[in-house]
């Protein structure tokens, strides 16, 4: 009986954009070191973090995510030498302002993950789910029209 | 429309025992373009790609979408695949079911709920994929080596060897590096110079071999197989061509109180000088900075007693430009000052030397005539105490983290050295670990424990006293945990290896990239240990790491190998992925320009045909050679001029949106 009154859980969805050469490769290293994440979690593929133009970010949010979280190499680490600077850079704006738009910034995140470093990749990962999970669902941006 | 055929592989159970693969053949072939959907146990396996062909054949496929394993494992499989099937390589999308889904979750219905959507959205970007054609480039069959210790000098030689021109840039007068100034190498004790010269004369001599020493680079433009390099010569104030190398303008040189930079100052050097009595080339330098003529104008006796009219004070430094298809980077190492360990007296005692002094000291050739002495008082010293790890393992702050790698072997050696020579002399050795992993090498170590009787104490020195003219070391004695004081004649510092500071310019101006302690990044730790991430540069010897000259000689070999990959070939087949810039929407704003990691935007003022309205306007181009495919300039770009080609704002709002779509 009880659980026909349950509520289903919330499932936040969550954007996860990762670099080619560092955080992708630390997502493949989390998969091939069998390291639990939640399912939420879909991930694209992009050359640099410094690809990820603050548009998809706001995208996502309209289209309904929950949580936008961007991945790049170690600062000094980037494949391109200073992509994630300009990523850093470009976030920390980006993050600044979405309170403005309705959206609380703790929904984004920026996160350093190199190539070895499954094990942080699916800690981060389950960290940010949990914290979403909390926060519940993103209505403010969340374009209803958008929800099918 | 494209028409998508989207293949879905079990990978054995690894997929297929968490993701529902009938599932997601099944809604695969409901999403938009997609006219043929198939799954196979293995997609990769000479089968599966033989049932992408059919596919392609039988249902006319534009593009393909496979849901398998990660792209960093088979993106490459499935587009010589898609080649062999007739289409272009780069209408392919690979949806990542494996290392993000199957082998992290456990549900079924979630796994397979999220294989769904990353096949969507691999699906809905693959229905936005253009055919593309990467450049090509050709390569100019000519290497440089950035530095010429015994690094540069053998990846030369390898290279010469292999039938291709190599230039050595060495800054300093004489190649031959620090090897030159060693006496004895581990662990076979052979002369290092008996060794080290035959190998800088073969580079001197070698047809395909041309060296530029006292030279440095200047600036460097371009990108693999066609870098465009200003050496800057400097003026030696000795005409290289008249030079027969007698040294009677060495004898003649009333200066006689320059520091040997070769003797590590421990000896004077004229103001005109070579290096060593073995130095390649074998042509004096004058050091302006301590010739009398260069600071008061008079004197110039060199010039009058020089036979062949070889001295000329007039002398600029000289500017060359050079193309090269590759680099390779061999700038080695500096000991380390412990100048700022204030507590070993270094600098304050004389007794005090670094390993590389010691080294000098032992060498016959050296400023003691090989005689071991103190230099405070000229006496032979009755014990002598080596101290290891100074400034290596060290907290940041204080020095370096790494393990210089060398200097235990080479502490022994020393001690060995000392030993073998004065059997009489006490010899103690301050270690916190002794590391010596290599061929022979512990051995050679335990020799130098058991058989030489040399004195091994696992500990820390607090501090070094300077008790009536002899040496107090005070210790502490890491395995009992008392303290012990020694008295010493002579100290000994094992400094770290450091990259010196002044190549994080050079690193600037190759955008090769540098680690924390200046040492050179190579492209991937384990697989690709003697290529920088950049194109077409390549890393050589210590500058990339500590290392002992047997690993320099085959790290160096490696660089060789790898730099001739690249000009054993006529054209580089280039990454098509790059940007590209809408011509129409640019408004040569710079903004793109000023991001770009390498310099690859150019602006050209071009007729410009919008919609019937031809204006001459201020375009960005992107040169598709140097152009790495970051992606940096396209969110830079305020008109959405530019796009990154493989990963267009189109296609990555599109798997946004279909990730989005629940
Ligand atoms: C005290 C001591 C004892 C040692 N004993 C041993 C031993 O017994 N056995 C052993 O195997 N190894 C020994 N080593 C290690 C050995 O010296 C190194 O492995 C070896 O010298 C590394 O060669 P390299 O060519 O990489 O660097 P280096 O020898 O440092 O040569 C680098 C060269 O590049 C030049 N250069 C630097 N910057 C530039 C620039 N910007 N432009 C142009 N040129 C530049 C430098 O002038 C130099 O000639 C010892 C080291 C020390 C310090
Ligand atoms: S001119 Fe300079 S280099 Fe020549 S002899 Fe005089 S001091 Fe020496
Ligand atoms: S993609 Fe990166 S490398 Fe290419 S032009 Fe833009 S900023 Fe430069």
């Amino acid at each position: 009986m009880q659980d026909l009154v349950k509520e289903k859980p919330f499932k936040p969805l969550v954007v996860s954009f990762c670099c080619n050469w560092c955080s992708y490769a630390g997502a493949d290293l989390a998969g091939s070191s069998r390291l639990e994440y939640p399912a939420e979690v879909k991930i694209i593929r992009i050359p640099c973090s410094c690809r990820v133009d603050p548009l998809f970010v706001l995208r996502a949010f309209q289209r309904g995510a929950d949580g936008v979280i961007i991945n790049g190499c170690h600062p000094g680490d980037c494949h391109y030498s200073t992509g994630n600077y300009y990523t850093r850079r470009r976030m920390a704006m980006l993050f600044s302002m979405l309170d403005f738009i309705g959206i609380e910034k703790e929904r984004t995140r920026l996160e350093w993950v190199s190539a070895a470093e499954g094990a942080r990749f699916a800690s981060v990962m389950n960290e940010f789910v949990g914290e979403l999970r909390e926060m519940g669902e993103n209505k403010r941006l969340g374009d209803i029209r958008c929800k099918e | 429309m494209q028409r998508i055929g989207a293949f879905v592989c079990w990978c054995g159970s690894n997929i297929a025992g968490t993701v529902d693969i009938d599932a997601v053949t099944k809604s695969a072939a409901d999403e938009p373009g997609v006219v043929y959907s198939a799954e196979y146990q293995y997609m990769c396996s000479e089968g599966g790609q033989l049932a992408i062909r059919r596919a392609v054949e039988e249902h006319g496929l534009t593009g393909i979408a496979v849901c398998a394993c990660s792209p960093r494992m088979h993106e490459t499989t499935f587009r010589k695949t898609a080649a062999a099937a007739g289409l272009n390589p780069y209408m392919v999308e690979i949806a990542n079911i494996r290392e993000h889904c199957s082998w992290i979750h456990k549900n079924r219905e979630s796994a397979t709920e999220k294989a769904t959507i990353l096949m969507r959205a691999a699906i809905a970007k693959l229905n936005l994929n253009k055919p593309l054609f990467p450049g090509e480039s050709g390569v100019v069959k000519r290497a440089l080596v950035i530095g010429g210790g015994i690094a540069g000098i053998q990846t030369a030689l390898d290279i010469a060897d292999a039938g291709y021109e190599v230039d050595i840039v060495e800054k300093s007068p004489t190649i031959g590096g620090r090897m030159a100034q060693l006496d004895k190498t581990f662990p076979t004790l052979d002369c290092s110079a008996c060794i080290l010269t035959p190998k800088m004369v073969d580079a001197a001599q070698h047809d395909n071999i041309s060296l530029y020493t006292y030279s440095e680079v200047d600036e460097v433009s371009g990108y693999v197989g066609s870098f465009s390099v200003k050496i800057r010569q400097k003026a030696r104030s000795v005409n290289r061509e008249l030079c027969n190398g007698c040294g009677d303008c060495i004898t003649k040189c009333p200066v006689k109180k320059a520091n040997s930079e070769f003797d590590e100052g421990l000896s004077k050097r004229s103001a005109i000088y070579v290096p060593f009595a073995q130095a390649v080339p074998n042509i004096p330098v004058v050091d302006r900075e301590n010739c009398t003529r260069f600071k008061t104008g008079k004197c110039g006796l060199c010039e009058k007693i020089c036979g062949t009219k070889a001295i000329d004070f007039e002398q600029q430094d000289e500017i060359i430009e050079r193309e090269y298809g590759v680099i390779i980077v061999a700038t080695g190492f500096k000991p380390l000052s412990p100048e700022r360990y204030g507590e070993y007296l270094y600098g304050q005692s004389p007794d005090v030397l670094t390993s590389l002094e010691f080294e000098r000291m032992m060498n016959a050739a050296g400023p003691t005539g090989g005689v071991l002495k103190r230099l405070s008082n000229n006496e032979k010293p009755k014990s002598i105490v080596f101290i290891q790890c100074v400034g290596s393992r060290a907290d940041a702050k204080k020095g370096k983290t790494y393990c210089s790698k060398i200097c235990c072997m080479y502490t022994a050696k020393h001690a060995m050295l000392v030993k073998e020579k004065y059997p009489d002399i006490d010899v103690h050795v301050f270690y916190i670990d002794v590391r010596t992993p290599g061929k022979n090498f512990d051995e050679f170590y335990r020799r130098a424990a058991e058989q030489y009787d040399v004195n091994y104490i696992k500990g820390m020195v607090g501090k070094l006293a300077d008790e009536d003219g002899r040496l107090r070391v005070i210790a502490s004695d890491l395995l009992d945990g008392k303290q012990i004081t020694i008295d010493a004649d002579l100290v000994v510092l094992a400094t770290a290896v450091e990259a010196s500071p002044d190549v994080r310019a050079l690193g600037t101006m190759l955008t090769a990239s540098m680690d924390q302690n200046n040492f050179f990044t190579e492209a991937h730790p384990k697989l690709r240990p003697v290529e920088s991430p950049t194109a077409g540069i390549f890393l050589s010897g210590v500058c990339q790491g500590p290392k002992d000259i047997p690993e320099t000689v085959a790290q160096a070999g490696a660089a060789a190998v790898k730099a001739l990959g690249i000009l054993s070939k006529n054209k580089l087949i280039g990454n098509p992925c790059i940007a590209e810039s809408n011509e129409l929407l640019c408004n040569g704003c710079s903004c793109c320009e000023n991001v770009c990691p390498y310099g690859a935007i150019e602006y050209t003022e071009k007729e410009i045909n919008d919609h019937g309205n031809r204006n001459n306007r201020r375009v960005a181009q992107v040169n598709e050679a140097i152009c790495q495919g970051c992606g940096a300039c396209t969110v830079a770009c305020p008109s959405g001029s530019m796009d990154l080609k493989g990963f267009t704002n189109r296609q990555i709002m599109a798997e946004v949106d279909a990730i989005c779509r629940t």
